[in-house]
């Protein structure tokens, strides 16, 4: 099937049951989207899918005809910090930072459909991604600061 | 025989901790440095002063050796050697290098020398020196761990910058006339007088012919520039941008993805299997056998995991109680001289002492590690050599045990230490690393990727230990006069030092620490005795070890003698606490939440706890608010002393995500057994803290410790007994158990 990744084409031939989670890592060596838990549990997956942020463990390659999906990598580069990862960089959020990528992926759609969330929104947005090093208390703060950066943008 | 192998076969006992060899050789011998790697095969023109610095034409090179596992060590040992060698961290490269005994860690064994962290007496310090020694000459292990990767690289780590840029400054001495004392350093360069600058790239060459100068003095921390100053971190971008390359992402050439199942009743035999519906299946290479399990080999980790979900085992029973209850049983039957470990501590009579008795009996379960990157190794074995991509936390013995699979000599064994994406004590372990090298051995000259399914991991974690206290304690006249603090568990470095061939003849420190050296000095009848069992499930390091449940059974104690003698329990703890940096911790933790002034009004309550653990003293308050019917934890103050804050903002990042971690495991988490094996397979059974539950925390560092210490364990063991104390305050209700939603419902 044809689907394009951060502006890439490709074209993969797999089973019709693999996620996109494995697509991406194993097939296209696209590895910032990371394997946590392969059950919607974690978040680490997130990717956008069409604009939508998506647990990639769950969407099977039948799916994906024609799909746009963007991955961290193609949020924004070390020289060229989308927002969001400016935020995440300014607030010193990481500690293992493997949960990162699927937690700024999970913001970024949220924001892009929600300029001006309440701690509430944010909550609800922000829960479905585990963080095991307990970066929560910075991740309220990034998504916070990063809301008042776009809306100043 | 070699003199390594004649030492090796005396051993004897220091404080709690058997060390191998002797101290015959003096302690001159083990402050001699070993040879410095950087040298084997180090470019011409190019210069390496000591194992932690390299500079060549283009660039400067920092070797950071200690493990990141997400505490951020990675940049702040650069930060460490940046600080005197007057570089910019933008301006340098920061590898982990190559594994050698001359990164070997003395600060690991501090706490083993069988004397309280506190206690900094010739007598104790003496035996912390003799300790460093003894492992330097017996095993010098290099090593990331209890919290000692801060205190291990202060003072080597500053004094290989100084080092590094003292020679720097006598080559341009020697290049221009210029004496020495008369040069500056900035910038990663070299100032003259006069005004102009070499670079030190430009010096390298010259720096590389003459003998590196080894008699500096280090700078007055008031004189710091990066030190103790707020850091960006130089792993953050990276890991905002996943660019970061953790052991998982790991890619070559070539490279096949494998996964394994083994027994899920932990150390049972594989009696047979029948793997005859995933050999046909689409993009598997290969099924191997690996000790006491199955691999499959193919092209797609996706692949290789559901190739191994078909397969039919017949596996043998646990060497440990099949079910849960048997374990508790085996623990509440432990209370006596048998399975005495320790009489850890005695003061005055607290069987025999007046007053009130309260009386309390508490549980701590077995808790999985789970970091959120699953256990994964890459191995390439060829005939002449054996590369391995992970991240491990025991380096130098890790290539060790890979040589011993693959029977190469272990100087032709290469790990290439990854970051990781947590452990919490997971990547102590070998298994996993162990399963990856049989692979590939088996497939010589591919290599190849080993990648734990979620639920494998769950299934072959070896988790926190499990633990049982009972206590009594004595009031009197409005105060807490005794202390009786019995704990009983299964013995997790005998469990851990077993797995590795190595025994643990004296008892197991774990199961008191935290109790036993609780500095609370003014409590005038204090008992406290551990209990040691084997042979339930196999255990292993878990953040903060045995400080965990032990401050969670004495801080819970605590608390209900002093509700009893109707005192403040803050106040009571500081009349009570006899160790200045640990009074100032609880004053400063009451002083950030107003605790004397603060009007709570109705179904509020707030529960403080202190924690001494690593040789950091820890205070925490918690404030829980009972809504409807479920708690809510609301806001958290946490005060800590480190001797020395290296960079408060990642400190204060510590200090939330231990507190988070605590606080989350307390509420949510445990690990069962059922039929042998554990009933939680991923996290939808093992959830800890999500951010909605996540409270407001607010940090305090303090400074008044005489050491420097590490922090990525001691804000775990107060955070449940704060918590489990601030719901008592708001509900009247006592939980003496974890995790807390057995018995109470959270928000
Ligand atoms: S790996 Fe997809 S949600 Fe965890
Ligand atoms: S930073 Fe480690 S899991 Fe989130």
């Amino acid at each position: 099937m044809k689907l394009t990744v951060n502006g890439t084409p490709h074209e993969v031939s797999v089973e019709e049951d693999m996620p996109l989670l494995w697509v991406l890592r194993d097939e296209l060596g696209v590895t910032g989207v990371k394997y946590g838990c392969g059950v919607a549990q974690c978040g680490a997956c997130t990717v956008t899918l069409n604009g939508e942020a998506v647990r990639s463990c769950q969407v099977p390659a039948a799916d994906l005809e024609g799909a746009e999906v963007t991955t961290i990598e193609g949020l924004g580069t070390p020289d060229n910090l989308h927002i969001v990862q400016q935020a995440w960089e300014k607030h010193q959020v990481a500690q293992c930072g493997y949960c990162q990528s699927g937690q700024i992926m999970q913001a970024a759609a949220f924001l892009s459909q929600n300029p001006n969330p309440t701690d509430a929104d944010i909550d609800d947005a922000m829960s479905g991604n585990l963080c095991r090093c307990g970066t929560y208390p910075r991740i309220r703060e990034a998504v916070k600061d990063a809301a008042s950066m776009l809306q100043g943008a | 025989m070699s003199r390594f192998g004649k030492i090796a076969r005396r051993s004897f006992l220091i404080g709690s901790a058997a060390v191998v060899g002797g101290v015959a050789f003096g302690v001159y011998k083990a402050k001699t440095p070993f040879p410095n790697p950087n040298l084997d095969d180090l470019a011409p023109g190019s210069a390496s002063f000591n194992p932690w610095v390299i500079i060549d034409s283009d660039k400067i090179t920092l070797i950071a050796p200690h493990a990141d596992k997400g505490q951020g060590i990675f940049s702040a040992q650069a930060a460490m050697i940046a600080e005197e060698l007057d570089v910019a961290l933008d301006d340098v490269e920061i590898s982990f290098g190559v594994p050698d005994r001359a990164y070997y860690n003395t600060a690991a064994m501090d706490a083993m020398a069988g004397y309280p962290m506190y206690d900094n007496s010739p007598a104790a310090e003496r035996m912390r020196g003799v300790l460093g020694g003894v492992i330097k000459l017996v095993m010098p292990m290099m090593a990331t761990g209890g919290s000692s990767a801060i205190p291990d690289s202060y003072d080597k780590l500053r004094e290989a910058g100084a080092i590094a840029r003292e020679t720097l400054k006598l080559a341009a001495s020697q290049n221009t006339g210029v004496p020495v004392d008369q040069l500056k350093t900035e910038g990663g360069a070299v100032l003259f007088p006069d005004g102009s600058a070499v670079k030190y790239t430009e010096l390298a060459e010259l720096a590389s012919t003459i003998d590196p100068v080894t008699d500096v003095t280090l700078r007055d921390p008031k004189e710091w520039k990066i030190l103790g100053k707020p850091m960006k971190r130089a792993d953050m971008v990276a890991k905002s941008t996943g660019t970061l390359q953790y052991g998982i992402d790991f890619r070559t050439e070539g490279m096949l993805h494998a996964t394994v199942k083994m027994n899920p009743r932990q150390g049972g035999a594989l009696n047979s299997y029948d793997a005859s519906a995933a050999e046909n299946m689409r993009g598997v290479k290969k099924i191997l056998p690996v000790q006491n399990g199955v691999a499959v080999v193919a092209d797609n980790t996706w692949r290789a995991i559901q190739a191994a979900n078909t397969i039919t085992f017949d596996w043998g029973p646990a060497p440990y109680p099949a079910e849960q209850d048997d374990h508790w049983h085996t623990l509440a039957g432990a209370f006596s001289e048998e399975f005495l470990n320790a009489d850890a501590r005695t003061v005055g009579d607290a069987g025999a002492a007046e007053g009130t008795s309260v009386i309390g009996e508490y549980r701590s379960p077995y808790l999985a590690h789970a970091p959120l990157e699953p256990l994964n190794a890459t191995v390439l074995v060829t005939d002449d050599r054996v590369d391995i991509w992970t991240g491990h936390q025991i380096q130098t013995m890790l290539e060790q045990r890979v040589a011993d699979i693959t029977g190469h000599d272990v100087e032709n064994v290469h790990l290439h230490n990854m970051f990781m994406g947590g452990s919490f004590g997971h990547r102590l372990e070998f298994g996993f690393v162990d399963q990856a090298a049989e692979i590939a051995n088996q497939i010589r000259g591919t290599p190849v990727q080993l990648t734990y399914s979620r639920e494998e991991d769950f299934a072959h974690d070896y988790p926190r230990h499990i633990t049982m206290g009972r206590g009594v304690a004595k009031v009197k006249d409005g105060k807490v006069n005794a202390l009786d603090v019995q704990i009983a568990g299964q013995s997790v470095m005998k469990s851990q030092m077993g797995r590795i061939g190595m025994s643990l003849p004296g008892p197991d420190a774990q199961l008191h620490e935290g109790a036993w050296d609780a500095p609370y000095f003014n409590l005038l009848n204090l008992r406290v005795r551990s209990y040691a069992v084997e042979n339930l499930a196999p255990v292993s390091s878990w953040r903060a070890v045995g400080a965990g449940p032990n401050v969670f059974i004495y801080e819970t104690l605590l608390d209900e003698a002093i509700h009893a003698a109707g005192a403040d329990p803050l106040m009571e703890r500081i009349r009570l606490m006899g160790h200045e940096p640990s009074v100032k911790v609880l004053e400063a933790v009451g002083d950030m939440c107003n605790w004397a002034g603060a009007d709570l009004g109705n179904g509020r309550g707030r529960g403080v706890a202190y924690g001494f653990s690593f040789g950091v003293p820890v205070a925490t308050i918690v404030e829980v608010v009972n809504t409807d019917d479920a708690i809510k934890l609301e806001k958290v103050w946490v005060a800590g002393d480190v001797g020395k804050v290296i960079d408060p903002v990642n400190l204060d990042n510590l200090a939330k995500g231990g507190t988070v971690f605590g606080l989350g495991h307390a509420m949510n988490c445990e690990i069962t057994y059922s039929d042998g094996m554990a009933e939680q397979a991923n996290y939808y059974d093992f959830e800890a803290m999500r951010l909605n539950q996540c409270p407001e925390i607010e940090f305090r560092a303090l400074e008044n410790g005489e050491k420097i210490r590490g922090f990525g364990e001691p804000p775990i063991p107060p955070s449940a007994p704060a918590l489990g104390n601030a719901i008592f305050a708001a509900t009247g209700k006592r939980i003496r158990e974890m995790p807390f939603n057995k018995h109470i419902d959270f928000v």
